[in-house]
């Protein structure tokens, strides 16, 4: 007797499928899915980096737990990186160090895993601009948007968590930092601090294994959960395109999920993870038997986060002392920049769509999204932010940069405090102009058509340039096109006058011959 | 016309190199055959001594005078005192080609030495008879535990030097300057004399045994290698979040770029 009917290899899938639907009658719902349609733009691809990173630091992350220990146990080391020989340092490290040099694959992994870490949250902020310079976060979608906003701040906490449990010298000296920032908060400073750290700095051992289940159970449980609920809001409300031929605010063009997105989507996770498993195998990152374990009397010079908590370092440099005593009490000048300025910042990043949509009056649904220079106000305050955010940046690595460059690091402060005041509303009133000078360039092709690049000269010596009207023309030799904030053609290939060339990137994908036939065949030339 | 300046010229370079190949070749085997040419440790009789500290003088005299004063007591503005610093910190400034200085900045940069060793040792051994002060040891001053070495050089150095020994940033263009090249004996005067902006560690800090254990640690993580790939400078996450971006983001933006275009 046979277990399964025979079934052709052909037939699998459908059979498979059946079977499925069968037991589980999933066919209508999974349809609805596997048609949902993704717009084809790369910029819509900047959130998938994020989230396959977040696949690589789950996948890679389950391989660490298997090998460190979060005890605070002092030992002393044995393993086999000779510099630290019988060395005391708390049970972390050394079981960080034994990862690093004496677990076959634990060195890659922890680089895979630490890269991951950056290009995730890099990806992250990356995908918010994208969304916020393209409107994509108006309503409907303000949720999505402030769920967004908590992965982000969700993904820096744990980033810095992970940067702090494997106790080495720079992990010790970024909790010391944080310590010192907790305490410089009114009133619960102290309180929150000692509760944290289970006392004064470095508490009893307590702060470690505190941390670690947070990066490993808390934080991305969260994360899971908001990520989930990010994508579920996506199909539910459906994505957003650009605005071009065919595509209005009630549909979405472009492909199905099911075969085509899928294929290009499994085929994405594959890159994103082989660019993380270059940058693990060839990059060094935090090379923890270099710093050492951490000891309190131990601050190495160029003690640096990660570059997602480096702009707020870069600020706290920056700030002047300004410590005041009012009432009896004390504000350190670390309260600003570190607690203040960071939460002022999510703040009104996470209230942005209600702010915009309040003070340009908008209650419409937004389904289309607007290119960036046709919202120059928004896009010039967003250069803005990019430029203030790149300015703490450099500040925030300031020291490093003084060194390398042979720069004064006073000269880099005061150039990151003058920088800070002037670049920004230069930064917004560039962009401005461009964005306009981009709409008009715009406009004056859609009225006077494409330069050919002729020139021609008339009887009576008038040098004309011609050009190629892209619709009906009136006496003055104008079209009346509807500037619609989509892409206008600005090269005559653009629309078809060298013909019709083969596609491909670095070498051509199609036979010239086939496209030429295909031309043919569109314009209807049955010549024959 | 032309061509037969060049010529001259080019007979007259081909004499000049035979002229130095000749010299070159005359003074290595004067070299080679001298009996002081071993540099210190060649010093063995107060005669050679004595001739030392003349030679010394003389070029001190020379490179040295104008901003160090006639009796190296100092120029005010120009040049601190030198009675007392000690051949180590003679030797230590004048072999990593900080003195003399090339001009005055925040911090005598290293730069190629203008004094052979052996013309640094002379200059060493005249500071050291105008007032004595701190001299190198002979020996190998890298016989230490390497360990014990890295956790006093964590505590010590690694606040300024870095971690990874490349140096970092003082106030006011003043820096820690990178270990990279420099030598067991340069180590060693440092900690000692406490050149420019950098503390004494005198023997009551650290004894002569736990100078030379930072010294096996410097040195051998100089050598060693990075063992997670290129080391992008071992200078913490300040490369490493320009990596992240110009190589990671990119890449994979690239690689939407080019999904994106295949529909």
């Amino acid at each position: 007797m046979k277990l399964l009917p025979k079934i052709k290899p052909a037939q699998l899938p459908a059979a498979g499928a059946k079977f499925v639907d069968d037991r589980l009658t999933v066919a209508t719902p999974m349809r609805r899915i596997f048609n949902k349609v993704f717009p084809d733009h790369w910029s819509f691809m900047l959130g998938e980096i994020a989230l396959y990173s977040f696949v690589v630091l789950l996948l890679t992350g389950t391989f660490l737990t298997l090998f460190f220990d979060p005890s605070m146990t002092e030992v002393v080391y044995d393993g086999s990186y000779t510099p630290l020989k019988g060395v005391e340092m708390s049970r972390a490290y050394a079981t960080s160090l034994d990862i690093s040099f004496d677990v076959r694959g634990g060195l890659i992994m922890r680089q895979i895993h630490h890269w991951a870490a950056l290009v995730f949250v890099g990806a992250m902020t990356v995908h918010m601009f994208r969304t916020f310079f393209t409107g994509a976060f108006r309503k409907p979608r303000e949720l999505n948007w402030l769920i967004g906003i908590g992965l982000l701040t969700l993904g820096m906490l744990e980033g810095f968590a992970g940067y702090s449990i494997p106790d080495d010298a720079l992990s010790g000296t970024g909790l010391r930092i944080m310590n010192a920032i907790i305490l410089s908060i009114p009133l619960v400073g102290t309180w929150v601090a000692y509760a944290i750290f289970g006392g004064e700095f470095p508490g009893g051992g307590e702060i470690i294994p505190r941390l670690y289940i947070t990066h490993v159970l808390l934080i991305p449980a969260i994360l899971v959960g908001l990520v989930a609920a990010h994508m579920a809001l996506l199909v539910k409300q459906k994505h957003t395109q650009f605005p071009g031929k065919g595509r209005t605010e009630k549909n979405v063009m472009g492909e199905r999920m099911f075969p085509g997105f899928a294929a290009k989507g499994g085929g994405f996770f594959m890159i994103v993870f082989g660019v993380l498993a270059m940058l693990g195998g060839w990059f060094q990152i935090n090379p923890i038997w270099l710093f050492g374990p951490y000891k309190g009397e131990v601050v190495s010079a160029g003690s640096q986060p990660d570059f997602y908590v480096g702009w707020i370092d870069g600020w706290i440099r920056l700030w002047p002392a300004w410590e005041t005593r009012n009432f009896d009490y004390t504000i350190p000048a670390v309260f600003w920049p570190s607690v203040v300025f960071p939460g002022v910042v999510f703040t009104l990043a996470a209230l942005w769509p209600f702010l915009e949509a309040k003070f340009t009056k908008d209650v419409h649904f937004h389904n289309l999204l607007q290119r960036p220079r046709d919202v120059p106000a928004r896009t010039g305050l967003g250069a803005m932010v990019v430029s203030v955010l790149l300015i703490l940046l450099i500040s925030g690595g300031n020291d490093i940069i003084a060194e390398k460059f042979d720069i004064s690091l006073n000269a880099m402060t005061w150039a990151g405090r003058i920088g800070l005041i002037i670049v920004p509303p230069l930064v917004y009133f560039v962009t401005y102009r461009i964005c306009l000078g981009l709409q008009q360039h715009d406009r004056e092709v859609l009225a006077h058509g494409l330069e050919t690049g002729i020139i021609k000269r008339l009887p009576h010596g008038e040098f004309i340039e011609v050009h190629q009207p892209l619709g009906e023309v009136d006496e003055h030799g104008h079209t009346h096109l509807e500037y619609a904030g989509a892409p206008v053609p600005k090269k005559m290939n653009k629309i078809g006058a060298t013909g019709a060339q083969p596609r491909g990137v670095f070498f051509p994908v199609e036979r010239r011959s086939d496209v030429e036939a295909e031309q043919k065949a569109l314009a209807g030339g049955h010549k024959e | 016309m032309k061509s037969s300046v060049f010529a001259k010229m080019g007979e007259r370079f081909r004499r000049a190199v035979v002229l130095l190949l000749a010299l070159g070749a005359l003074g290595g085997l004067y070299a080679a055959f001298s009996p002081t040419s071993t540099a210190k440790d060649g010093v063995n009789t107060a005669a050679d001594e004595a001739t030392y500290v003349r030679e010394g003088q003389k070029l001190y005299s020379e490179g040295c005078i104008s901003c160090h004063g006639r009796n190296a007591e100092g120029v005010t503005d120009r040049g601190p005192s030198l009675i007392g610093v000690g051949a180590a910190a003679v030797e230590f400034q004048v072999s990593t080609g900080r003195m003399p200085m090339a001009r005055q900045e925040a911090q005598a940069q290293r730069k190629p030495p203008v004094y052979d060793s052996d013309e640094t040792t002379q200059l060493a051994m005249y500071i050291q008879s105008l007032g004595g002060g701190p001299e190198i040891p002979n020996g190998d001053l890298r016989e230490g535990d390497m360990s014990a070495g890295g956790v006093l050089f964590r505590t010590n150095c690694a606040a300024c030097h870095a971690f990874s020994s490349n140096g970092g940033a003082l106030s006011s263009g003043k820096f820690a300057p990178t270990l990279k090249e420099t030598t067991d004996r340069q180590l060693y005067a440092a900690m000692l004399t406490g050149p420019q902006n950098m503390p004494v560690f005198g023997d009551n800090q650290l004894t002569p045994q736990e100078k030379k254990d930072i010294i096996a640690y410097v040195q051998s993580m100089k050598e060693s290698k990075d063992p997670g790939g290129l080391g992008i400078g071992r200078t913490g996450p300040v490369p490493e979040g320009l990596v992240a971006f110009l190589v990671g983001i990119v890449a994979c933006m690239f690689a939407a770029l080019w999904i994106a275009g295949k529909s």
